[in-house]
């Protein structure tokens, strides 16, 4: 059929002909992503498993990421029962705590492929569209039904074409860029759609790729999508997938469209989110020497080799400011030892960073990081959320790993143009 | 019967704190902590019954889904919204609460007014004023009808013939 991508993938999933917005399709997706959140999703259906079993110990992922290690007796017996889970049923797609955030094992493990559908029980499942997957969210309740049937269904979204021209400027990175989208549609602009990336997308490395799909929830999309180009084929392959293993898909050029718009990128300037939506956003600019408590640079958004190589290169021999606590946390255990092998540890260490072991913890407040009340933090996560960082009574500014380490050294938010390297 | 406003933008932390979120998963843990940074007064004085009426996007952010256990449990009996962020949208068909898209009746709520919902006719009564909202589609009702996902999904189960067959390959 000729279409959209999200109605070429799901009419191919679906074996139908042809498929338009609207309509309500079954689908096997390729995987389910569960994390330490698998606790509580057995736990709905233990007589179910008991009797029918697990579908095939093949379709779900399971990745401790969420709190790692155990912050307490409970979240311990929770990966606990997520062990004898994988044990008891064979699962073969189990990463325990230290493996890395679950998104990024997803990608580094070649478990989200181009032209492949996955769900998974978190919000930033989205982040597989980086690599030309139909990749989506859903709750508890879907992915404890989805482990003993295979199945659910989805509606085929519309579309939005986002066009993206020339470059970025020096100092301005793809977390600047998908702030500024957000900020122009606003938190629901692409509300149950398909966000689709066009235009010249050479300039945008795999790594910036995935910053952008993560982000796609932010504005309410369903899945936020690239095409599979050499950059794609390039990053598989370092991971040992060869281009025969997947089939890439993409929309038409008379594909029909909700929503169309064109971004300019070499006009985007640092971007920053302000407390506590994460489409408030200005210019770091009109921030400027706003005091800052703590800086935390990782999370799935942006805690990959090519975040901490910006961030490094902006604190090679210099300190974080007196008074500031400046954060690092590796996307995952991979991340962590390329890191280390190219001196970028060293680099953290040396400034007085707090490097923290790959997991999702203080983005969403429920292991380590916490904020007291009154303080500020610069983050390169996705969320700003008031409480988000576990203090209701604290602001988190969203920025890019450059920004993020500018305004460690200063201890004030300092655009990262302004600080020689 | 009380009508809870909110605005645009209602997200889940604000709906169920994320620091909760690994060490509360059934309703007497969740209660307690449902709408505590957004409207403290809520968990007391709630009622089984009441309905919740917001602005666009209700619902946006993680995809826990302790929000709608947690609204489920305490007895409210409609969501009306100008929109909904979809994980939440699909969190609410899996449990059996009743959510309402309906800008125009949000608009027209003001303060004070009753609400009253024909969930079968589609009618939704703002004060006077009536509105039409659309039915779910056939397959989603199904769900609904079931008492929720889970009970759907049990119920097909056991009328599988060889309930142990495995699916052969992706």
């Amino acid at each position: 059929m000729r279409g959209t991508f999200a109605q070429k993938l799901l009419a191919k999933k679906t074996g139908r002909k042809h498929l338009e917005p609207g309509e309500i399709v079954t689908v096997t997706p390729d995987h389910l992503l569960t994390h330490d959140n698998t606790a509580a999703i057995i736990k709905k259906i233990e007589s179910e498993l008991d009797t029918y079993g697990i579908i095939d110990p093949d379709f779900p992922v399971i990745v401790l990421d969420h709190v790692v290690p155990p912050v307490n007796e409970k979240t311990a017996l929770g990966h606990k029962k997520i062990r004898d889970f994988v044990t008891r049923f064979h699962l073969h797609h189990f990463f325990d705590g230290g493996w890395g955030i679950c998104h990024q094992v997803v990608l580094e493990q070649g478990l989200a492929l181009p032209g492949s559908l996955v769900v998974g029980s978190d919000s930033h499942t989205c982040s597989y569209g980086a690599v030309n997957a139909f990749a989506t969210g859903i709750d508890r309740t879907e992915a404890a039904s989805l482990l003993l049937t295979g199945e659910t269904w989805l509606k085929v979204p519309e579309s939005i074409k986002m066009t993206l021209q020339g470059s970025l400027p020096l100092g301005v990175y793809p977390k600047d860029l998908i702030l500024h989208i957000i900020g122009n549609v606003g938190a629901d602009g692409a509300a149950y759609c398909s966000v689709e990336f066009h235009g010249d997308l050479s300039p945008l490395g795999l790594e910036d790729r995935i910053t952008m799909s993560n982000m796609g929830v932010e504005m309410g999309a369903k899945i936020a999508v690239f095409p599979c180009d050499s950059h794609t084929e390039h990053y598989l392959s370092s991971q040992g997938i060869k281009p025969r293993g997947y089939e890439p898909l993409w929309s038409d050029a008379d594909a029909c469209y909700h929503k169309e718009l064109t971004y300019n990128l070499s006009e985007i300037q640092p971007q920053l989110a302000l407390p506590h939506r994460v489409d408030k956003v200005t210019k770091v600019k009109d921030m400027e020497g706003k005091e800052i408590d703590q800086v935390f640079i990782g999370t799935c958004t942006n805690g990959r080799l090519s975040d901490l190589r910006v961030a490094g290169e902006i604190l090679r021999k210099k300190k974080v400011a007196r008074g500031t606590r400046l954060l690092v946390l590796p996307a995952s255990r991979q991340i962590y030892q390329d890191a280390l092998q190219e001196g970028l540890m060293d680099i953290f260490i040396r400034a007085g960073a707090l490097i923290l072991p790959p997991g999702c913890g203080p983005c969403l407040g429920a292991h380590m990081g916490v904020l007291a009340p009154g303080e500020r933090c610069v983050s390169t996560a996705n969320r700003n959320f008031k409480g988000r960082m576990g203090c209701t009574e604290a602001e988190i500014y969203l920025a890019s790993p450059a920004t993020a380490a500018a305004t460690a050294i200063h201890g004030v938010i300092t655009d990262p143009r302004e600080v020689s390297v | 019967m009380t009508v809870w406003q909110y605005g645009d933008n209602i997200n889940t932390d604000q709906l169920f704190p994320g620091k909760y979120t690994y060490t509360c998963s059934t309703p007497p843990e969740i209660i307690p902590h449902l709408l505590e940074d957004l409207d403290p007064g809520f968990v007391t004085n709630v009622k089984e019954g009441d309905f919740i009426v917001a602005g666009k996007n209700f619902g946006c952010g993680s995809s826990r889904e302790q929000p709608v256990l947690g609204l489920k449990a305490v007895g409210i009996e409609a969501i009306i919204a100008g929109s909904f962020a979809r994980i939440f949208y699909r969190a609410a068909i899996n449990q059996g609460l009743t959510l309402i898209e309906c800008p125009h009746a949000v608009t027209a709520y003001r303060t004070g007014d009753s609400v009253r919902v024909d969930l079968d006719r589609g009618d939704l009564w703002i004060g006077e004023k009536k509105f039409r909202f659309p039915p779910l589609p056939p397959e989603i009702q199904a769900i609904g009808a079931a008492g929720g996902l889970l009970a759907y999904t049990k119920k097909k189960l056991r009328k599988q013939v060889s309930p142990s067959k495995k699916r052969e390959s992706l």
